[in-house]
C-alpha cells in the first residue's frame, strides 16, 4: 500500500513542479533559473512544515500521510537534478557570476526555508507547536 | 499528453527514489542513500539533456517525461536541506558539513561530467561531417 501514497503524491509533485515552472517561464523572461529556485525553496519549507506537524494533523495515518506529503509531494515537487544541470550550463555559458548567485540563493534560502518549517520564524516559538 | 508523461515519469521516479532510501539507509546517521540519488540524478539528467539535444533527438515526451518526470522527481532538494537541519540538531556538525559539500560540489561536478560524456559523444559522432560545425 505504501507505494501508492508514494507515487499519488510523487505525480502531484512533478506535475506541480512542471506546471508551475512553465507557468514562470512564460510570464517572466528572464535568463536566469528563477522557477526552480521558487520551487526548491518553497518546497524545503514544506517539507519542514510537514515533517514537524503532520503527526498532528493525521494522529491515525501520520505514516501514510508522511509517504504522500513528504516523501511523495515534496521529494517530486524538489529537485536536485535540474538545479545542477542549470547551474552547469550558466557555467558553460561562461556566467560564472550568475552560477555562483544561483547556488548560493538555492542553498541559502533552501536551507533558511527549511528551518522556517521546521522551527517557525525567529522569536515566534515554533511552528504551533 | 505531456502531463501524461510527467505523470507516470514522476510515478516512477519517486518509486524508485523511495525504494532506494529505504534499501540502503544511512551509514551511521549519514543520508547515504539520498546523496547517492541526488550525485546519480545530476549525471544522468546532465547527460541525457545534452545527448538528446545535440546527437541523439528523441519524442519529445519522452524527453519532458523521463527528464522532468522521472529524473526530476527522482532526486529531491527537500529531503537535502531538512535532513541538513536533522544532523545539525543531532549535534553532528561535521556530518552535516560534509553532507552539504558533497551534495552541492558533488552534484554540479556530476552534472559536468554527464555535460562533457555527452558533448564527447556528439563530437565523435559528426567526425564523419567533417563540414558540420561542431560545438564544442
Amino acid at each position: 500500500m505504501s507505494f501508492v501514497w508514494v507515487g499519488v503524491g510523487g505525480v502531484v509533485g512533478a506535475l506541480m513542479r512542471y506546471q508551475l515552472s512553465r507557468w514562470i517561464s512564460e510570464r517572466l523572461v528572464v535568463s536566469f533559473p528563477l522557477a526552480t529556485l521558487f520551487i526548491n525553496v518553497t518546497g524545503s519549507f514544506l517539507l519542514g512544515w510537514f515533517t514537524v506537524c503532520v503527526g498532528r494533523w493525521f494522529p491515525h495515518f501520520g505514516l501514510q500521510a508522511a509517504l504522500l506529503l513528504g516523501t511523495g509531494v515534496c521529494g517530486a515537487y524538489t529537485t536536485f537534478s535540474t538545479f545542477s544541470y542549470e547551474a552547469v550550463i550558466l557555467l558553460r555559458e561562461g556566467r560564472r557570476a550568475a552560477a555562483f548567485a544561483y547556488v548560493a540563493c538555492t542553498f541559502t534560502f533552501g536551507l533558511a526555508a527549511a528551518a522556517v518549517g521546521l522551527y517557525g520564524l525567529p522569536g515566534t516559538g515554533g511552528t504551533g507547536r | 499528453m505531456s502531463y501524461v508523461a510527467v505523470a507516470i515519469g514522476g510515478f516512477l521516479g519517486t518509486c524508485a527514489r523511495w525504494m532506494l532510501t529505504e534499501w540502503i539507509g544511512t551509514w551511521g546517521g549519514f543520508p547515504i542513500a539520498t546523496l547517492l540519488i541526488n550525485l546519480s540524478g545530476c549525471f544522468v539528467l546532465a547527460w541525457f539533456y545534452t545527448v538528446t539535444l545535440e546527437s541523439s533527438p528523441v519524442h519529445p515526451l519522452l524527453r519532458v517525461g523521463i527528464g522532468t518526470g522521472f529524473i526530476g522527481a527522482f532526486t529531491t532538494y527537500s529531503t537535502f536541506t531538512v535532513d541538513v537541519w536533522k544532523l545539525v540538531q543531532s549535534g553532528a556538525w561535521t556530518m552535516a558539513a560534509g553532507y552539504v559539500i558533497t551534495s552541492l560540489g558533488g552534484g554540479l561536478l556530476a552534472g559536468w561530467v554527464g555535460l562533457a560524456l555527452a558533448s564527447r559523444q556528439s563530437q565523435l559522432r559528426m567526425v564523419d561531417h567533417s563540414d558540420d560545425d561542431v560545438d564544442t
